[in-house]
C-alpha cells in the first residue's frame, strides 16, 4: 500500500531517550499473535498438504502413512485433467465476462460518479450482503424451467418448451459471473479512479478523439487493474464448488467438487491435497506472473 | 473472500479527505449512465427475488419453497423459528461470527500498529509478513479449508466449534490487517508525542490519544471480520464436522428442498447488513 510509506516513525522521539528493550521488542510483540495464528493455520497446513499429498491413505478409515508416492501428482492429474480444464474454461469465461460487463460501470462511477461515489460502490457490494450460497440459490430459482425468465419466456413461446439453462455449463459461468462480478469491478474501479484526470485533460488538449483518449490513455494505464482484477476474479473461480453443485449438471464437474468429495466423502486425503497443492500451484504462477510483469507491490494496492 | 471490501472501504474514506480538484465539467455520460443502472439492476435483482420468495405461500403439503409464485403471506416471517436445525445452525453463526470477529479484530489490529509504524531495520520480517498476508487473501479458499483439515485430521483434533473459531480467525485476520493499516496510515503522530511531552505515560496515550483515532478503522475490520465468517461457507464446510454453520447447514438443504426460513433470514441479514454499512458510511464522512 503506497500511502502508508509516508509514515515512517520520527527519528527524534526514538533520539530523546535510550530505546529500552520493551521499545526494541515492540514490533515482533505486536506481531506476534497474528504471526503464531497465521504460521499454525495458514503455513503449517500448507506444509501439511504437501506432506498429505506423498502419504498413502486407507480410503475406510483415513489412516495415512508416509511414502514418498510422488506419483500421486501424476495420478490425480491424470484422472481429473477434464475437471481441471473444465474449472479454467468455466473460470475463464466467467471472469472475461465479469471484465466487459464492468469495465463501463467502474469508469462510469470513476468519472461521472461524482458526490454519490460511495452509494455506487455500496451497489456494486450489494450481493456481498446476501449469504454466497443463497445467493446462489436464487440464481437456481431465476434461471429453473418454470422461473420468472425462462417461464415467461416459454409461455409467451419465445423458447421451445424442452429448452432449459440450469444443470448446463450456462447456468455455472452465469452464476460464476454473478457472484464474482464485484471481485472485478472494484479493481477495475480503484484502476480507473487513479488516473490522473490532468492527464486525459492534457490528451483532449492536444486534440485526441474520444476513442484516441480512450484507447492510448485510459486503457494503458489500467493496465495493472486489469490483470489484478483478472486474478482476484478467477483464482476464487477456479476453485468454486457451489455454483457448479448447486446450478450445474453431473456431467460438467469442477475440480473443486473433486477435492470437496475426496477430503469429505471418500476419505482421500492424499489425493485431495495433491488436487489442492496443483490448484495453488496455478493460482500461485498467475500471481508470479502478475509480479514478474507489473512489480510485486501494485497487487496488493487492488485488495 | 470479499478481498474488494478493502479497497471499497478505502476508497470510500479517501474520497472525503480529496480537496475538490479542478476538472472539466462532464455530463451524466448518457448511454454509459444508463448501461451502469441496468448493471446495478442485475446485482439487485436476486435480492429482490429472495425477498419476494420469503413471503411466498406455500401450496404444497411440505415446508419448502416452491418456484412458482403462490401469493403473499407473512407466515414464514411469524414461523422464523420453525425449523430447529436452521435456527440452532443460524445462532452458531451469529455465535462464531462475534467469537472470531472479536479475535480476529485485535490480533489483526495489532499486526496494522506493527506494520505502519515499524520498517527494517527496526522490524525484520516485515516484508515476509506482508507477503503472507498477501497470499493468505490470494490462495483460493477451497486450498485454505482442504489444508486445515488435513491438519486437523494428521493432529488427530475433533472438528467442531473450535475448529471453526481458529480457522474463521485464520482467514479474518489478513482483512483487518488490510484495512485497518489503510486508515491508521493517516495517522497523525505528533499527537501522541505531545501527549508523551504532557507526561501521559505510554498506556495513558494509548488509551486517550491512540485508540479514538483509530477506533473507525478498527470499527471497519471488525464489520469486514464479521461479514466474512457469517457468510463463509467453503472452510466451514471442510472444518464444522457435526457443528453445522448457517451457510453450510443451507447448503445441505439444497438437496432436500430449502424451507421458506432460509429466505427470511436470507432478507433479515441483508437488511442489517446494509444499515451497518450506511451507517459506516456516514461515520466515515463525519470522521468520527
Amino acid at each position: 500500500m503506497t500511502h502508508s510509506e509516508g509514515v515512517a516513525p520520527p527519528g527524534g522521539a526514538t533520539r530523546r531517550r535510550r530505546a529500552p528493550l520493551g521499545k526494541a521488542l515492540a514490533p515482533y510483540l505486536l506481531s506476534l499473535p497474528a504471526g503464531l495464528w497465521l504460521l499454525a493455520l495458514f503455513l503449517v497446513p500448507m506444509v501439511v498438504m504437501l506432506s498429505l499429498s506423498l502419504q498413502s491413505c486407507n480410503f475406510g478409515t483415513g489412516a495415512c502413512v508416509m511414502t514418498w508416492h510422488f506419483g500421486e501428482f501424476w495420478q490425480q492429474v491424470s484422472l481429473y485433467h477434464s475437471q481441471f480444464l473444465v474449472s479454467i474454461y468455466f473460470a475463464g469465461a466467467a471472469t472475461i465476462i465479469d471484465l466487459v460487463v464492468s469495465f463501463p460501470i467502474a469508469y462510469w462511477i470513476a468519472f461521472y460518479g461524482g458526490s454519490k461515489k460511495n452509494f455506487f460502490l455500496l451497489m456494486l457490494l450489494v450481493p456481498f450482503f446476501v449469504s454466497f450460497v443463497i445467493r446462489t440459490i436464487v440464481w437456481e430459482f431465476i434461471l429453473s424451467d418454470q422461473g420468472i425468465v425462462l417461464g415467461t419466456l416459454k409461455s409467451a413461446h419465445l423458447v421451445p418448451q424442452n429448452f432449459h439453462v440450469l444443470a448446463t455449463g450456462y447456468a455455472v459461468v452465469a452464476g460464476l459471473a454473478y457472484n464474482y462480478l464485484p471481485f472485478t469491478a472494484l479493481p477495475l474501479y480503484v484502476a480507473i479512479e487513479r488516473i490522473d484526470k490532468t492527464v486525459l485533460d492534457a490528451a483532449y488538449d492536444l486534440y485526441a478523439s474520444k476513442r484516441e483518449a480512450f484507447t492510448r490513455v485510459i486503457l494503458p494505464l489500467t493496465i495493472p487493474g486489469l490483470f489484478a482484477a483478472f486474478l482476484l476474479t478467477f483464482i476464487p473461480a477456479l476453485g468454486d464448488y457451489v455454483n457448479q453443485q448447486i446450478l450445474g449438471g453431473t456431467s460438467d464437474t469442477m475440480i473443486g467438487t473433486v477435492i470437496q468429495n475426496a477430503f469429505l466423502t471418500n476419505l482421500d486425503y492424499a489425493g485431495g491435497s495433491a488436487l489442492s497443492a496443483v490448484l495453488l500451484a496455478i493460482a500461485l504462477v498467475g500471481i508470479f506472473a502478475y509480479a514478474r510483469l507489473l512489480g510485486s507491490r501494485t497487487i496488493e494496492e487492488y485488495l | 473472500m470479499t478481498a474488494t471490501f478493502a479497497a471499497a472501504e478505502r476508497e470510500a474514506t479517501r474520497t472525503g479527505h480529496r480537496a475538490p480538484r479542478r476538472r472539466r465539467r462532464r455530463r451524466g455520460g448518457g448511454f454509459l449512465a444508463v448501461y451502469s443502472w441496468l448493471v446495478i439492476a442485475y446485482l439487485v435483482l436476486p435480492i429482490f427475488v429472495m425477498v419476494a420468495y420469503s413471503f411466498n405461500k406455500v401450496t404444497t403439503g411440505l415446508p419448502q419453497v416452491s418456484f412458482t409464485w403462490n401469493g403473499f403471506t407473512t407466515q414464514w416471517y411469524q414461523e422464523w423459528s420453525g425449523v430447529p436445525g436452521l435456527t440452532s445452525a443460524f445462532w452458531l453463526t451469529i455465535r462464531l461470527g462475534i467469537a472470531s470477529t472479536i479475535l480476529a479484530t485485535i490480533v489483526g489490529t495489532l499486526l496494522a500498529l506493527a506494520l505502519v509504524r515499524y520498517r527494517p531495520p527496526k522490524f525484520r520480517g516485515r516484508t515476509f509478513v506482508e507477503q503472507v498476508m498477501f497470499l493468505n487473501i490470494a490462495a483460493p479458499e477451497i486450498v485454505l479449508g482442504a489444508s486445515l483439515l488435513g491438519l486437523f485430521v494428521t493432529i488427530n483434533v475433533a472438528r467442531g466449534f473450535t475448529t471453526l473459531l481458529l480457522a474463521h480467525v485464520a482467514f479474518s485476520i489478513a482483512y483487518v490487517t488490510v484495512t485497518v493499516r489503510a486508515r491508521l496510515a493517516g495517522f497523525d503522530r505528533s499527537l501522541e508525542e505531545a501527549a508523551a511531552d504532557l507526561g501521559a505515560n505510554s498506556w495513558t496515550t494509548f488509551q486517550k490519544i491512540t485508540l479514538p483515532l483509530i477506533r473507525p478503522g478498527i470499527l471497519a475490520g471488525a464489520l469486514m471480520a464479521f461479514a466474512l465468517s457469517i457468510d463463509d461457507f467453503v472452510t466451514s464446510n471442510f472444518v464444522s464436522g457435526n457443528v453445522v454453520p448457517f451457510p453450510v447447514w443451507v447448503y445441505g438443504a439444497t438437496r432436500v428442498g430449502i424451507p421458506p426460513q432460509v429466505f427470511v433470514f436470507g432478507s433479515v441479514i441483508f437488511g442489517i447488513g446494509i444499515l451497518c454499512a450506511f451507517a459506516s458510511i456516514v461515520m466515515a464522512r463525519r470522521n468520527l
